[in-house]
């Protein structure tokens, strides 16, 4: 009896609120495309252009997507430029020295960064180390295990052998273009709409939530935090090595120096997309979102001709700029 | 009802007997029994530090009893951690709400219990589920979808209670229910009570408010310094006899009150108002006075101190302090003579990491050494003074304030503002969670604070207090102004007021003139 009156408010607050939140970021997101498409030579509002800007985006957004899910639940993962590394180091041995498929020695390069996230998670939750801190450690762990493998050098692949590797994130061939975008970017778009849905329908994704927002009340209820939080880093980890599988692609070699400093432009694409890095909040639209923005102002900057250097200025800004409207924000609703 | 419980062993739903816990060296409980039947109120009263606490955490499962045995519905029942207390049915509502802020009302209800398919949600039962254990409440601003933060404390309660009830409760344990609630959400809550009541729910009550008690509840148990020392139904005893039970004591010589002379006014507010709270607020403080400022939690007390003193902002108003006037910042207000208690000890009020000499000359680091150096044996002796003035309990002044005692910390927090010598003492809940013999302390010295001391040529000071406890407010201070809903009322003379007048003020009913 009483539910038919509730029902419409409860629709109305609702709405309102979440719909405030995901447009943001999206508006932001047309803002800068915009500004850029009046600055920028005509090259730069071109389809090609948006393809290129897709790829280019592609390892960030893969890595965010990991990312995402360890913020909300109110840790951090620092470890994710170095895993990257490791994994295509990884494929890149397998490649050279077994005689492994690619499909396999892709796995082996997941495999081994969702081991190293394992570990960080475990730590985390046994040690009772704050996650800071592990991760840091975690940086520089697989950062040595990664040059280890490669004995400090890239490991080159026969090219004969990388066959589909390589073009994960290649333009698309004449003959393909009926897949309008690369086999990466449709991947990461996959991976992000399955993302989007674990955290949203899923028991996993709701205490991910729960223990980002309040630890001891999720403790409380039942939820199994310790076990949720080495899933989540174990993700984070398998994440960073599917981005490691297209940094490999890109470059065709197993590089143990690469991806350097990878980590905090992943977090700031979860953050510039309404992460909360207190935990609780955070989306994977928003964080695409955010990956898409900081892509935009490097290739609406290239293209303008500016040096990297006010890339880099521009991009710590908005950086800032989208943490504090988030905090304005909050002021006012709470 | 009270024949159904005595008649009826088999009723008994909660029982715990000769319960012992101690902490380090404190005695919190000592053979306590205690046992509620079903569709009954048990009342849990004492003061602060009275063990109340304790013992429902013990029976919550958030702390382990060093002896003593408990049963639910006759079987025994040993929880070894919360969750587990709650799977057998007892839910414990703590005064601090235990929710997760971000997530709706249906997903804080159904938290770590959520029905599920190969891990995913099954939404549509969520829903169900959460509206039924809402439905009874009757509250337009409990809704599934709403997100608690966006939720007043009283409907966040709510939700917390309707977890409770989810999970198929057979024991609620409320502790300080009604603390932080307007007058509305108490009559709302009690409501609700009575209806658990009849489903037949055992409810423990904590509360220090004797009227809501004698309201609420069919029996009541008195605790004092971690014993159990009253029991009786509430039809048989008076609220005089249920106070007597649980200070145990004279409550005169607790409150010594010197021959004070208040002097000229140092401190004059008009028209304050802050961000949001305070409204309005306007006093004036004499040197030599201790003036007292009642209210509920969140009336804006709390508030008006910390905008008083620079910590938040004041949008209107005029603020005179000595021979300043406007608003200033904490640094401006050290030094024109004021010093603020902070009723959040171990966040704001010190530097729990720090030693205790560290904490207590922070505010003025002057005059320790030469050319503005800092000499550590020079704060060691300034502290040692206090030490010994305020009984502070600690192996010396470079022990870490983070192992001290509860009430040995407040007087470290105490001793700043002496040792910084300010005239004008801002003191929100000064003896909030300490025992009584710190408490006895502590009001010793605000009491020798306002005298003054004409012969060791100390000047009275001013003292403005905030606390939410009526009998320490009615022992110490010599005025005494309620604040409610962001607006602080006239100013009393302490003989003119009552517990009870102040009680109705603090809560928006109109006095009688």
């Amino acid at each position: 009896m009483s539910d038919k009156p509730m029902t419409p408010k409860a629709k109305r607050t609702f709405n309102w609120r979440s719909w405030l939140n995901t447009i943001g970021p999206v508006l932001a997101l047309m803002a800068v495309y915009g500004v850029f498409v009046l600055i920028a030579p005509p090259s730069f509002a071109t389809a090609r252009n948006m393809e290129m800007i897709a790829r280019q985006t592609t390892i960030v957004g893969v890595a965010a997507l990991g990312m995402t899910m360890v913020i909300i639940s109110g840790g951090i993962d620092l470890s994710v430029g170095s895993i990257v590394a490791l994994s295509t180091v990884v494929i890149a041995w397998l490649l050279r020295y077994t005689g492994v498929n690619p499909l396999t020695a892709a796995v082996g390069g997941v495999a081994a960064a969702a081991f190293f996230g394992l570990i960080s998670g475990m730590l985390i939750t046994r040690l009772r180390v704050v996650p800071f801190i592990v991760t840091l450690g975690m940086m520089l762990v697989v950062r040595g295990a990664a040059k280890g493998i490669g004995r400090e050098q890239k490991i080159d692949v026969d090219p004969e052998r990388l066959r589909w590797l390589e073009e994960l994130l290649a333009s698309l061939p004449k003959e393909r273009s009926w897949m309008l975008l690369p086999p990466g970017v449709w991947v990461l778009i996959i991976l992000a709409v399955g993302m989007a849905a674990l955290l949203r329908y899923t028991r996993l994704g709701r205490h991910t939530f729960a223990i980002g927002s309040n630890e001891q009340t999720a403790r409380l209820c039942g939820v199994a935090v310790e076990r949720v939080k080495v899933l989540v880093y174990t993700m984070c980890g398998a994440f960073a090595g599917l981005a490691g599988l297209m940094q490999f692609s890109r470059l065709t070699v197993g590089d143990p120096t690469v991806a350097v400093g990878l980590e905090l432009n992943v977090i700031a694409a979860v953050v510039i997309g309404g992460g909360s890095l207190g935990g609780g909040e955070g989306s994977i639209l928003g964080t695409l979102v955010g990956a898409l923005i900081m892509t935009v102002i490097a290739s609406g900057c290239t293209q303008r001709g500016y040096p990297n250097w006010v890339q880099e200025i521009v991009t710590g800004a908005i950086i800032v700029l989208a943490v504090a409207v988030d905090r304005l924000r909050h002021r006012r609703t709470v | 009802m009270a024949e159904r419980v005595d008649s009826d062993q088999s009723s008994i739903r909660l029982q715990m007997r000769d319960v012992c816990k101690r902490f380090g060296a404190t005695v919190a409980l000592e053979d306590v029994s205690i046992e509620v039947a079903a569709g009954q109120v048990l009342a849990l009263v004492g003061e602060n530090g009275a063990g109340k606490s304790t013992l429902m955490k013990v029976c919550s499962g958030a702390v382990k009893a060093d002896s003593g045995r408990m049963w639910l519905d006759g079987t025994p029942y040993r929880p070894s951690n919360p969750l587990e207390a709650r799977r057998a049915g007892v839910a414990m509502i703590y005064q601090e709400l235990s929710l997760t802020p971000h997530l709706n009302v249906q997903e804080n209800i159904m938290l770590g219990m959520e029905p599920a398919t190969l891990g995913v949600v099954r939404w549509k039962q969520v829903r169900q589920r959460a509206i039924e254990a809402i439905k009874e409440f009757d509250n337009p601003e409990l809704t599934p979808d709403t997100r608690v933060s966006n939720l007043s404390v009283g409907s966040q309660q709510l939700v917390e209670i309707a977890r409770a009830l989810a999970i198929g409760c057979r024991v609620l344990v409320l502790d300080e229910p009604t603390s932080s609630l307007t007058q509305q959400d108490v009559e709302r809550l009690f409501e609700i009570i009575g209806r658990l009541k009849q489903q037949g729910k055992a409810i423990v009550y904590i509360s220090h408010f004797i009227e809501e008690v004698k309201r609420v509840a069919d029996r009541v148990t008195v605790l004092r310094d971690g014993r159990a020392v009253g029991n009786s139904d509430v039809d048989d005893i008076t609220i005089d006899e249920i106070v007597a039970l649980m200070v145990g004591r004279q409550v005169e010589e607790l409150y010594p009150r010197s021959g004070r002379q208040p002097g000229e006014v140092i401190l004059e507010i008009e028209d304050l108002a802050g961000a949001e709270k305070p409204k309005s607020a306007s006093l004036e403080l004499h040197r030599g006075e201790v003036l007292g400022i009642a209210g509920l939690v969140g009336a804006g007390r709390t508030e008006l101190l910390r905008s008083l003193f620079g910590l938040e902002p004041v949008r209107r108003g005029r603020i005179r302090l000595g021979v300043y006037t406007g608003p200033a910042s904490p640094v401006r207000r050290w030094m024109q003579g004021a010093g603020l208690l902070s009723e959040d000890r171990k966040e704001e009020g010190l530097a729990v990491s720090l030693s205790v000499a560290d904490n207590v000359t922070l505010s003025k680091l002057k005059g320790f050494g030469p050319l503005g150096l800092v000499l550590p044996s020079r704060q060691d002796k300034a502290t040692r003074r206090w030490l010994e003035r305020l009984d502070i309990r600690c192996l010396g002044p470079r022990q870490s304030v983070s192992s001290l005692s509860g009430g040995n910390q407040q007087k470290v927090a105490l001793a700043r503002l002496l040792q910084h010598d300010v005239d004008v003492l801002l003191l929100d809940e000064p003896t909030r969670g300490i025992d009584v013999a710190a408490k006895a302390l502590v009001y010793k010295l605000i009491n020798a604070l306002a005298t003054g001391s004409p012969t060791e040529g100390r000047k009275p000071k001013a003292v403005l207090m905030v606390s939410s406890y009526l009998p320490e407010l009615m022992g110490v201070c010599d005025r005494v102004a309620v604040m409610c809903r962001g607006r602080l009322g006239p100013t009393h003379r302490i003989d003119e007021v009552n517990e009870h007048s102040l009680m109705l003020e603090a809560t928006g009913q109109e006095v009688s003139a």
